[in-house]
């Protein structure tokens, strides 16, 4: 009997947690990357180009083109704005960026190779520039 | 870069003894004569002259630019500490 009714207080803190846990997630998942960003990525529609640069892979539709659009004007403002707090370029800090941002890609997403063309990141480490640190 | 030199060759006029008993119109005929020989010997010296150069065609292939030519080694390293702590807080864009 005494088992019984700790059963659904158990249940209940248990589903709380879970809640709170959700909560968490969903908070914690507006500052992180959009949904179809994401869904993007994994699926190899867009890719980490050489120069900083978020790149579309192949023929996609107008949702994707927009969304690299966007994502790409954003980044060249911040690359802009950092450049010049660091007396660099924008190309040398947008180039040092995708050298780390291209060895962060995990499998199965694409990156764009020294040459230019549009590689899946496997288990093994990316190729790079020779200029990447 | 390389240059073809034209380089004409005359025929010397042969002067003998006949040309002394030659009128004046003769001599001035046999010297168009000798100027035509020479222009006939400048054309024949400059076709093998012509057949010497060298000629230089563009590429067929278009000229590919480095991406990266300005891109220097020692600011990269300079910035790769700063690249990695912004792309760690942008993680919306990134």
């Amino acid at each position: 009997m005494r088992s019984f009714m700790v059963k659904p207080f158990a249940a209940t803190a248990l589903a709380l947690t879970a809640m709170g846990a959700l909560g968490f997630a969903a908070s914690a998942g507006a500052q992180s990357r959009d949904p179809a960003y994401s869904a993007a990525r994994a699926a190899g529609k867009v890719g980490e180009q050489r120069d900083g640069y978020l790149g579309v892979v192949g023929e996609q539709g107008n949702d994707i083109r927009a969304m690299v659009r966007d994502i790409n004007n954003k980044r060249r403002a911040l690359y802009t704005s950092k450049a010049a707090s660091l007396s660099s370029t924008i190309d040398e800090y947008a180039f040092t960026t995708a050298c780390r941002l291209i060895a962060e890609t995990v499998p199965g997403e694409k990156y764009q190779a020294p040459d230019g063309s549009w590689k899946t990141r496997g288990s093994g480490a990316p190729e790079r520039d020779p200029k990447c640190p | 870069m390389i240059t073809c030199k034209l380089t004409p060759t005359f025929r010397p006029a042969r002067s003998g003894s006949r040309t002394r008993s030659k009128t004046l119109r003769q001599l001035d005929r046999e010297g168009s004569v000798v100027r035509t020989f020479g222009l006939a010997g400048l054309v024949l010296g400059a076709i093998p002259a012509l057949g010497g150069c060298v000629n230089v065609s563009a590429p067929d292939k278009p000229i590919v630019i480095e991406l990266n030519i300005n891109i220097r080694q020692e600011v990269i390293y300079r910035l790769a500490a700063d690249a990695a702590n912004t792309i760690e807080e942008n993680p919306e864009i990134f």
